[in-house]
């Protein structure tokens, strides 16, 4: 069974954002870029996948700017085989990507999509959901721990209660959470050898997507600040504020 | 045209969490209708007939429905879709499963966790973990959209909305429920709560969690976790709070033992009141904290337990 693996370019978690003065969005000149934290949790799956001898070939696609190919190695240096970098500029809506890599899917004829639950620069938490949909397949959704069975694959998901689990019909859809697995530090030699692994360059064009986000961006603003108040002496005097200000 | 609102409930009871997507959905669109999908669901579409501001409860009450999963629910929503110009679901794991679903199938975008409604086609959202604001139209097309329950005051529960039974719709039977573990808590739900204590990774253990539960019961508190102590296993996933785990806006946030990264402010930054507890003067929660204490948190747990008397 091959996977396919989407892996995104976001800023990276550690990097304080900033709003450009403009209004126009968040300034990303000269950020770290990183893979987003939970396609890296996707790989690393689809790479134990793969040392169990449940799949056969792992596909990173990735769809952004010329910059993606690093992403794309990051993956390949941890284990996949193999990557596509749709290349786009600028916004790409979670509807456009779904669209792009269910033309992947098919034509790859994956039997299984790992994908973030949630890239950490939108926060849109909606692309598996709609490559599910858009292929007809099933979804397990806030993966914690994934189990492939005959025909079908059991997921345990995070949800608001604590933890359920379904079983999917493959070929199916999963999105990872956080505690599905912590990943692997590419070693050198990988590294190295990632450099090897073929990268396909393809546009949304070529699948037939048209890119061209639906929604409009009026503006990007900070969110209103709050200021640190005052510090206490101890826990009883805290208390006391607390009771001071009628809190508890 | 309408406004169809997925409420969140456990079949028996409706979840808070809907009354507050119906605040938001009044916004944007009259007349609102809420979609109770569920098994021997009576109780919960008793409940979301009093919601303030609704004019009709759909109930589809089917065993297909019994656990919520995405495609049969998704197929059902798209059975009713062509009536309404705005379908809406609270930002719970439910609704963030299923509604892109059918935003996809509709071949629209999605407009994922609202805080705001500047218009009925503006709305604004927080990216990147809350530390910028987008404002966003969406016109011409419908509007599928999740609501960030923190963000919005729940109607009232003196309604009085007709009940339609509705039929169930196709089961795809793509996927099967298997089990689940749900951590049993006698406390308040962390999204309704209005005083939430939480512990990181400062804690250093389960039994340790003891401490911060003990003050919780005093204050009748629900106990919430940074993802380090849920990592760590003191503590089961429900109780993230975070930009990847769960939002909320209580009277008061107590953070003991937590830094405060930025994934967790997200989580937690807009409570009225934040106390901190942490030994680390220079830890960045003290930046957002109304009240911080500089200490070791062994010592002011106990202490703070203490002087709430008995
Ligand atoms: C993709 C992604 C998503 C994430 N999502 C979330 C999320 O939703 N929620 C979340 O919380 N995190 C999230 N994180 C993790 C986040 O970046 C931090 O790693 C995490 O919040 C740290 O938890 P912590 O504050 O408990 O631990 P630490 O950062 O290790 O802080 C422990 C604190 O305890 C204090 N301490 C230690 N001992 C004592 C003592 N005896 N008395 C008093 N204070 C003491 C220390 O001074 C320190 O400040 C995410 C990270 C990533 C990459
Ligand atoms: N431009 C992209 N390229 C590759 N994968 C993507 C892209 N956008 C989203 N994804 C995948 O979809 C997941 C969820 O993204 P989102 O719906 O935007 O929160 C991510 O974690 C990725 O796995």
């Amino acid at each position: 069974m091959k996977v396919l693996v989407p892996v995104k370019r976001v800023i990276d978690f550690n990097v304080a954002v900033r709003v450009k003065a403009d209004r126009s969005g968040v300034d990303l000149a000269n950020v770290k870029m990183s893979i987003n934290p939970f396609d890296e949790i996707a790989v690393e799956e689809a790479i134990r996948l793969k040392e169990k001898g449940k799949v056969t070939e792992i596909i990173a696609v990735s769809i952004g700017p010329a910059g993606a190919t690093e992403t794309i190695r990051t993956a390949l240096a941890m284990g996949a085989d193999r990557g596509i970098l749709v290349k786009h500029e600028g916004e790409i809506e979670p509807l456009a990507v779904a669209k792009i890599l269910k033309a992947v899917a098919t034509e790859e004829q994956a039997g299984l999509v790992i994908l973030g639950k949630q890239a950490i620069d939108d926060d849109c938490n909606q692309t598996g959901q709609m490559l599910a949909a858009l292929l007809g397949w099933p979804q397990g959704t806030f993966a914690a721990k994934l189990e492939i069975g005959d025909g079908e694959i059991q997921v345990t998901r995070e949800v608001d209660g604590g933890l359920q689990t379904l079983a999917l019909k493959l070929p199916a859809i999963v999105t990872t959470d956080l505690r599905l697995n912590e990943p692997r530090y590419a070693s050198l030699p990988n590294i190295m050898k990632a450099r090897k692994k073929p990268i396909a360059e393809k546009s949304a064009g070529d699948y037939g997507v048209d890119p061209a986000p639906r929604l409009k961006v009026l503006e990007v603003t900070e969110p209103q600040k709050r200021r640190s108040g005052a510090k206490v002496g101890s826990a009883t005097e805290l208390v006391a504020h607390l009771r001071g200000v009628g809190v508890i | 045209m309408a406004a169809l609102v997925i409420a969140e409930h456990s079949n028996a009871a409706l979840d808070d969490a809907t009354a507050k997507a119906v605040t938001a959905a009044i916004q944007i669109s009259s007349p609102v209708h809420v979609l109770v999908a569920g098994s021997n669901c009576q109780g919960a579409a008793d409940a979301a007939a009093k919601l303030s501001g609704v004019e009709k409860i759909l109930v589809a009450d089917d065993a297909r429905y019994a656990h919520c999963l995405a495609e049969p629910m998704a197929e059902l929503i798209l059975s009713l879709a062509a009536n309404y110009d705005a379908i809406l679901a609270p930002a719970t794991a439910n609704g963030k499963n299923i509604l892109p679903r059918v935003a996809a199938k509709l071949d629209v975008p999605q407009i994922s966790e609202i805080i705001e409604v500047k218009s009925p086609d503006v709305f604004r959202r927080p990216i990147y973990a809350g530390n910028a604001i987008q404002t966003v139209e969406a016109k011409g097309f419908k509007k599928i959209i999740t609501v960030r329950i923190s963000a919005f005051a729940p109607v009232a529960m003196n309604g009085n909305a007709a009940v339609e039974k509705i039929a169930a719709s196709a089961d795809p039977g793509l996927s099967r429920f298997v089990g689940e573990n749900l951590s049993r808590s006698e406390r308040p739900e962390l999204t309704s709560a209005k005083i939430i204590i939480s512990g990181g990774r400062g804690l250093q253990s389960k039994e340790n969690f003891a401490l911060i539960e003990r003050i919780a019961d005093r204050l009748g508190a629900a106990v919430g976790a940074s993802r380090a102590a849920v990592d760590a296993g003191f503590v089961p996933n429900d109780r993230q709070v975070g930009q990847t785990g769960k939002v909320v806006a209580p009277e008061l946030y107590i953070a003991v033992g937590i830094s405060g990264a930025i994934q967790h402010l997200a989580g937690m930054k807009d409570s009225k009141i934040i106390v901190a507890i942490n030994k680390d003067e220079g830890a960045p929660i003290f930046t957002i904290a109304d009240y911080g204490l500089v200490a070791d948190l062994f010592e002011a747990l106990p202490e703070f337990e203490k002087a709430l008397g008995v």
